[in-house]
């Protein structure tokens, strides 16, 4: 029980005198996963919107398979991505092994099926009345569409915020294609806050380790606030 | 009209969306100063965790202006990132299986850097009764000990196919035991952790187990834990540390320059003594020793701790 004490207490002492160490490990796990979220939201909301308002055969099926892959294992992500930009593989090329670009991709396609999923979740919930007014109304295709994301814009709004929050709060990805790497400059680092724990706790630093672990939750609430006074408004 | 103004505007949100997003992802790219080499180094743990690393990087960009990444990984896993050739230089303490590395191809310049021993660390109270024993003779008291179902008596081992794990292996069959069927999974007695040396001790620690440790990590880790040194003597505990490039044949667009200034840093005099000093002031003794001044006693060639690779 002291030990925890004692560690929460250094912990706000390093989050207080802002440790330089510790600001730049939070800094880069936003600056990754809002990254990460931003291209997710890209591909995932028109990709979302095309399977819901879509007839094809196998929607069904491939809306099941997407909600599967909501449960997709981080490690797995990781694992693929390890093997796909590895120097061997396809893109190896590219040399993004252990860079934070590598950690963007893998947190992008990590988070890209729970954001597939809940658009189509937000854009089918939309009232069927608005759907076939606008319809009646003789909407083209387009306006029809800008409408109904309109209706939708909340709950795509809450879809966003959770796919930040899977993204930053992953380890099993960022540690294997990014390697926890801490460099003198802060682009060529990939420690993030959750692999930052893993080590700083192996390594014994509990109070690191806690500080590292209050700032991950104080920035998932400070999102939660944010999303919640855009969706009162 | 308005639904027009409305449409437009989402537009050019969405060309800022996709501008933000695209600098988002070159920035990472394209260094801040273009004039830094970077050199990626796969290290085992143990030099890692002990900060040595972290020390002697500290110095090598100050004086090549170039950045070290540094991806701290077991001897395994690092020899798995080379011959995929996603780093430069390898750090690792496994004289086998860099010899398989490197006749292979896929390694060369070898250099051995530093030395230390291996110890056998476990709880004060020592269930087994292995202090001062031969670290095979321990090896084997414990097992016995183990599978006889004592719960106090539990090793845990690194698991992980590092330098470490690679060492404990060669123990069990110098004591005359098949690892695979013998040892591994022969009973609750003995746990693999499949992790790091720092939070293997750390898991020692919690269950009060023996395990064994490369005497760097442990005096490092020494204050948070209530383990003891109990057997630090016999040849086989010996630990040699070299460092080797990628070979360039195999990856040519590999930084090879870099990587051989990395390796003849590591074997300069002041290197040298900056490792066989480190630590000292923290702990007491060296964490490390400097290779070059015990070549013999290490069993390597004076080529292999002194000549500078071309």
């Amino acid at each position: 029980m002291y030990e925890i004490i004692e560690g929460f207490l250094e912990a706000v002492e390093l989050i207080i005198t802002l440790d330089p160490d510790v600001m730049a490990i939070s800094a880069r796990s936003v600056i990754i996963s809002f990254a990460a979220t931003i291209f997710a939201t890209m591909i995932a909301v028109p990709l979302g919107a095309a399977i819901n308002f879509g007839t094809f055969r196998g929607k069904k099926s491939l809306i099941n398979l997407i909600q599967t892959l909501y449960a997709l294992p981080t490690v797995i992500v990781g694992l693929l991505i390890f093997l796909l930009i590895s120097r061997v593989g396809p893109f190896g090329f590219m040399r993004l092994l252990f860079t934070p670009t590598a950690m963007i991709i893998a947190q992008t396609v990590l988070v890209l099926p729970i954001m597939t999923g809940l658009t189509i979740s937000a854009l089918s919930g939309v009232d069927p009345v608005i759907r076939d007014t606008l319809h009646s109304l003789g909407a083209t295709r387009l306006q029809f569409l800008v409408n109904i994301m309109k209706e939708a814009r909340f709950a795509i709004l809450a879809t966003v915020a959770v796919g930040f929050g899977r993204a930053i709060s992953e380890v099993g990805a960022a540690i294997l294609v990014g390697g926890n790497i801490m460099a003198s400059s802060f682009m060529s680092s990939t420690r993030v806050l959750t692999t930052a724990i893993s080590l700083e706790t192996s390594m014994g630093n509990i109070p690191k380790s806690i500080a590292l672990g209050i700032i991950l939750l104080v920035i998932a609430l400070g999102v939660n606030l944010i999303i919640t006074t855009i969706q009162h408004r | 009209m308005r639904r027009r103004t409305l449409f437009a505007v989402a537009t050019v949100m969405v060309a800022l969306l996709l501008i933000c997003g695209c600098t988002g992802t070159t920035q990472p790219d394209t260094p801040v100063d273009t004039e830094k080499q970077q050199l990626r180094i796969a290290t085992t743990t143990s030099l890692y965790d002990t900060k040595l690393l972290d020390r002697l990087s500290a110095i090598f960009e100050e004086e090549h202006n170039a950045e070290v990444l540094i991806v701290s990984a077991g001897t395994g896993k690092a020899i798995e990132y080379g011959q995929r050739g996603d780093v430069d230089v390898l750090m690792v303490h496994d004289r086998a299986r860099e010899d398989v590395f490197l006749a292979d191809g896929y390694g060369t310049n070898r250099r051995v850097f530093a030395y230390n021993y291996f110890i056998i660390v476990g709880p004060e109270s020592d269930p087994a009764a292995i202090k001062g024993l031969q670290p095979e003779e321990a090896f084997t008291a414990i097992r016995e000990k183990g599978m006889a179902g004592d719960a106090d008596v539990i090793f845990v081992s690194r698991g992980d196919a590092s330098g470490t794990h690679s060492k404990e292996k060669a123990i069990w069959k110098s004591a005359g035991f098949n690892y695979s069927t013998d040892v591994q999974g022969s009973g609750d007695w003995y746990q693999e952790a499949g992790t790091g040396m720092g939070a293997t001790l750390s898991m020692t620690n919690e269950k009060q187990a023996y395990t064994l440790s490369d005497i760097g990590t442990y005096l490092a880790y020494k204050g948070d834990l209530d383990l003891v040194t109990l057997v630090d003597e016999g040849d086989i505990l010996l630990n040699v540390y070299c460092a080797m490039q990628i070979n360039p044949e195999k990856y040519p667009d590999i930084n090879s320059t870099i990587a051989k200034d990395w390796i003849n840093f590591m074997i300069s005099d002041d290197v040298q003594k900056e490792i066989a000093s480190f630590g000292v002031d923290q702990y007491g003794q060296p964490l490390f020793y400097a290779a070059q001044d015990d070549w013999e006693k290490i069993g390597v060639t004076l080529a292999e701790v002194t000549d500078p690779v071309l």
